[in-house]
């Protein structure tokens, strides 16, 4: 097998994690959201749907175990524990096991987090019923569950791409030793 | 070379995960909601030690990036610059205090009331204080739960089960706190029941929610007595524990009567109540705290006065 995942890959993933928890709690939650439940773009789930499709399936696996872990215990959340912990472990997993040859594009990405918003989503809702837990009726939950498809897929369009490109031009002016990789370096020209 | 985010040339495999960590981790989850459903009784989950350990840390920041982000998206989705806002705090602070006297004098009368029960509980009514507080996270509807959180923890002096209101009426009540923020349970959430009375008769009845952040949503109000028909336009305000300790204090406007169904097979009355409050647009809320309670922040006192 592989190597795992240096402490720095790992640091900035759950750094990566967490801001988007808060983007999606603090900025997008308060902005009101889409439809009148309020739903908003799931960005947590955009990030493990990137590590499984850049990753493969063991880190997109474990990336969302532990980004699911942070959605469940972080506030305001109040559900029971360890449902969007094996929602978006699915999600990790589902995305790492798309072989996409090739720069991940916008419709691959949309793709995928169509699809991987799809399955976590519905094991929340489906977790949820089994354990009693949510009180909502199975017509409150269909129209959320498409919405949160629809708006995972775009997101991820968007945002997987985007994390890419930056992360490829980051990584070209670090080879070549541009300046901001040397200021960062702390290379004096 | 396949595709890189960052990995050089060789790095870009991409393995997949062993069936004994597969199964390791599913069970970790299953676990988790055993040891979160199972345990712990009425007044708490298994995993609320961790839940407050991960809120202290995530509270603070959610504070940060809403206070950050708030004059930009003004939150409430127009744009204000600093005076404004604290314009807008003094306002609704006032409104507030207003409110609580027009509660006194219609419908439910408070005053009235008072002077039943004596002047030992006219004290402890009266002498409500409120923590502001602000919306600083709202949980994601695909949660299917309606929860936000607050910038006010145990340290402004805010406990679980404590009633939240803003200037229109009932927003929920408090679950759990940590020093710096609390999360609160807005009473749209199904899960949320409030003891309402129906202001004009005093009827009794129990208030759901549906979910619903929109404009247009309702709540539903079940009557205990099944003989009692609503009239529209009723205002619905809570009734509970007048000392501020328990869920709700009593007085509370939460919403007027829009529609009633009687229901033959299960003989009881349902109205329609629509929210005072618009928790689409969720800032500033007040939580119900008893008087002279030590806070990290200046209380807005009954009378109307902050200090």
């Amino acid at each position: 097998m592989t190597r795992p995942a240096s402490p720095a890959t790992a640091l900035g993933l759950a750094g990566l994690t967490l801001l988007a928890l808060l983007v999606q709690t603090s900025v997008l939650g308060t902005l009101g959201g889409l439809g009148p439940h309020g739903v908003v773009p799931d960005l947590v789930l955009v990030v493990v749907v990137g590590v499984g499709l850049v990753r493969g399936a063991r880190d997109g696996l474990v990336t969302g175990f532990a980004a699911g872990l942070l959605v469940d215990l972080a506030p305001p959340a109040d559900h029971v524990a360890g449902r969007w912990a094996l929602a978006l472990m699915a999600a990790g997993h589902l995305a790492g096991r798309l072989d996409v040859p090739g720069r991940i594009g916008p419709l691959v990405a949309g793709a995928a987090g169509a699809a991987c918003g799809f399955v976590a989503v519905t094991v929340v809702a489906l977790t949820g019923l089994v354990l009693g837990d949510d009180a909502w009726s199975v017509g409150d939950l269909l129209p959320v569950v498409l919405l949160v498809t629809l708006l995972d897929g775009l997101a991820a369009a968007v945002l997987v791409p985007a994390a890419g490109r930056a992360s490829r031009a980051w990584r070209r002016r670090r080879d070549r030793g541009g300046e901001p990789a040397r200021a960062l370096a702390g290379v004096r020209p | 070379m396949r595709r890189g985010w960052g990995l050089p040339p060789g790095e870009g495999e991409r393995p997949a995960p062993s069936r004994a960590l597969v199964l390791a981790l599913a069970l970790a989850c299953a676990s988790l909601m055993v040891l979160d459903r199972a345990v712990g009784g009425e007044d708490g989950r298994g995993l609320d030690p961790l839940r407050s350990a991960v809120g202290s840390v995530v509270g603070p920041a959610q504070s940060g990036v809403a206070d950050v982000v708030r004059p930009v998206t003004g939150l409430s989705g127009w744009f204000e610059d600093q005076q404004r806002l604290r314009d807008q705090v003094a306002t609704l602070q006032a409104e507030n205090s207003d409110l609580r006297s027009q509660v006194r004098t219609r419908g439910y009368d408070l005053q009235r009331l008072a002077e039943f029960e004596g002047l030992t509980s006219t004290a402890a009514r009266l002498a409500l204080d409120l923590v502001p507080a602000r919306v600083v996270a709202v949980g994601p509807s695909q949660t299917f739960s309606a929860t936000v959180t607050i910038d006010a923890g145990s340290r402004a002096g805010v406990r679980p089960d404590m009633t939240v209101l803003n200037d229109d009426g009932l927003v929920g009540r408090v679950l759990r706190t940590t020093p710096q923020t609390a999360t609160v349970l807005l009473i749209i959430d199904p899960d949320a029941v409030v003891g309402a009375r129906i202001a004009p008769s005093m009827d009794l009845g129990f208030v759901r929610g549906s979910g619903s952040f929109a404009d247009d949503a309702r709540l539903e109000l079940e009557l205990v007595d099944t003989t009692v028909v609503p009239h529209r336009a009723d205002p619905v305000v809570t009734w509970g524990d007048d000392t501020g300790a328990g869920p709700f204090v009593p007085g509370v406007p939460i919403g007027e009567v829009t529609a009633v169904y009687s229901s033959l097979r299960e003989t009881t009355q349902r109205a329609e109540l629509r929210p005072f409050v618009d928790f689409g647009s969720l800032d500033l809320v007040g939580v119900v705290v008893p008087a002279g309670t030590p806070s990290d922040r200046g209380l807005v006192s009954a009378d109307g006065s902050i200090g």
